[in-house]
């Protein structure tokens, strides 16, 4: 199989995005976190660090697997909920 | 008036399905509430379901309806470096015929119809539900959930939280402690098309008989895990499970792990001319007995994943199982609290009592070390490349004269820095954890 980007992938996801963002990011208390786990820990990708140091995060590809508040080691900095019945990431294995 | 039920089941997947299906059994008025559109939208795992016989109690010979892939005869274990693999490949004729030892699953079909199970059965499943917080009394016990939808409040003689690997209702009752980023792992996944004589050329196969492929060692790179390749009908299940803690330590993203570990020399011709059909992702809990939730509380109980009931033991690699067996329990239990009136935690506690009489507590109890063990340095990052090293020193042809076994496994110990006490002791450890 040839190389697959992440865009590739996600391509294949049927993701139908809550309005209202069910992940929220405190870019207060990411400011001086030296770790940035959360961006390694995404598997879609969603952290990006700014030259800034800050974080912007995006919730509407998301898989809803929570490894991103359990790599943070920051209390408080990832408000992590489900999105509203029925959004967010629906598989169909095939 | 809010809604009320006698249990009020949360999450359609294995664990859930199974404790309203037998909660409804036992005819008590039972609801199943589900945040995806459909059961199994959200559910992810490999999937290969072993001891199919705990589905059997509950759905008698369900193979010849349920959407099952292939039944496994074959199972291959490798040992990794970069650029080699030494494997352990057991395969048997005996697992080609009833009652199967395990099947490979696509988890959105199958567990759609576990929940038309328990629908059939007579519990009442509504979809698109998010359930946010437990309703409590002025004691502090569970009475019943609190959905997201306008007037969500449902009351329950019992809940049983199946509401997967976050928990979080288990959280919310005091049950469980927040989730540690060295007891979970994240698993990424993808689907990937091949055609149905393609598989069965290229993996051996006959018929439904299908494979499951296990690598542990370098082929994920530095992070600890494991990768997996199994066989559905028409389409392969390849993945990469890795430590939440041991990911984010070496800053390698887990879709960049997938791609190496699909370049891998063993790997990659497994996978050639596949189309990918699906990428996902999913957290799993890994820690075994370790990190175990508590199980029952004033009128919850917890099943599952959300319990912390998946045994990742590197040998053993079984969830779905587990889940089936623990929500049948949670319902049976449910169902004569619920009956009785009786719905406290004392009450609540034949559920636990049910779980150390079967399998499900007593192989956490018995391989409670194995976990940890198949997590350590010497499992993830030392003895795979020793032992790929060892076997291509013993194959290797040159023309010079050869050396017998024992020096060469000297030399390699000896390159891997390992002294023989410190081997010695790996075995011990190793033997603790599975051998006695």
């Amino acid at each position: 199989m040839v190389r697959l980007t992440l865009a590739e992938k996600l391509a294949t996801v049927r993701f139908t995005p809550d309005p209202e963002p069910h992940i929220v990011v405190n870019g207060e208390i990411c400011r001086d976190c030296t770790l940035h786990a959360c961006v390694y820990a995404c598997p879609a990708d969603l952290f990006s660090l700014l030259s800034d140091g800050s974080i912007v995060f995006s919730h509407e590809q998301c898989f809803e697997c929570g490894t991103c508040y359990v790599a943070c080691n920051r209390e408080g900095a990832i408000t992590w909920r489900y999105p509203g019945g029925g959004l967010g990431v629906s598989f169909r294995d095939a | 008036m809010p809604l009320t039920y006698d249990v009020v089941v949360v999450g359609a997947g294995p664990a859930g399905s199974a404790a309203a299906l037998t909660a409804a059994r036992a005819g008590r008025r039972v609801l199943l509430l589900e945040r995806a559109e459909q059961p199994g939208g959200k559910n992810v795992s490999g999937a290969a379901f072993y001891a199919p016989q705990v589905l059997e109690a509950l759905v008698p010979e369900f193979w010849r309806h349920a959407p099952v892939e292939r039944h496994l005869t074959r199972r291959v274990i490798s040992f990794t470096s970069q650029e080699s693999a030494l494997a352990i490949d057991f395969r048997t004729a005996r697992w080609d015929r009833e009652p199967y030892n395990a099947f490979t699953l696509l988890r959105p079909r199958f567990d759609r119809w576990l929940a038309e199970r328990a629908v059939e059965t007579g519990a009442t499943l509504l979809t698109s539900t998010v359930v946010d917080d437990l309703l409590r009394d002025d004691a502090g016990r569970v009475t019943g959930v609190r959905t997201r939808r306008p007037d969500g409040d449902i009351e329950a003689g019992v809940v049983v939280a199946a509401d997967g690997v976050n928990a979080f209702l288990a959280r919310r009752a005091g049950l469980r402690g927040e989730l540690r980023p060295d007891e979970v792992s994240l698993g990424v996944k993808e689907v990937i098309a091949l055609g149905r004589d393609a598989i069965e050329e290229r993996f051996a196969l006959t018929g439904d008989e299908g494979v499951t492929y296990e690598y542990v060692g370098a082929i994920t790179g530095g992070v600890k895990g494991g990768a997996f390749l199994y066989t559905n009908r028409e389409s392969l299940s390849v993945g990469v499970i890795a430590q939440v803690a041991s990911l984010t330590a070496a800053r390698v993203p887990a879709y960049e792990l997938m791609e190496a570990f699909k370049a891998h020399p063993a790997v990659a011709p497994l996978l050639r001319g596949g189309r990918l059909v699906e990428y996902s992702a999913h957290m799993v809990p890994e820690a075994g007995l370790a990190g175990l939730s508590g199980l029952c509380g004033d009128g919850i109980l917890v099943a599952g994943d959300a319990a912390g009931l998946c045994f990742a033991t590197g040998l053993y690699l079984e969830g779905i199982n587990y889940a089936i067996a623990s929500g049948a329990a949670a319902g049976e239990t449910a169902a004569e609290a619920a009956a009785s009136g009786r719905t406290d935690a004392g009450a609540l506690r034949a559920y636990e009592r049910r779980l150390r009489r079967s399998f499900v507590l007593r192989d956490f109890r018995r391989f409670r070390r194995a976990p940890a063990f198949a997590m350590s340095e010497q499992v993830q990052h030392v003895y795979p490349g020793v032992m790929t090293a060892l076997a291509e020193r013993a194959l290797a042809s040159r023309g010079e004269p050869r050396r017998k076994l024992l020096s060469l496994a000297r030399a390699e110990l000896r390159r891997a820095g390992l002294p023989a006490w410190r081997v010695l002791r790996d075995l011990w450890e190793g033997g603790r954890a599975y051998g006695w």
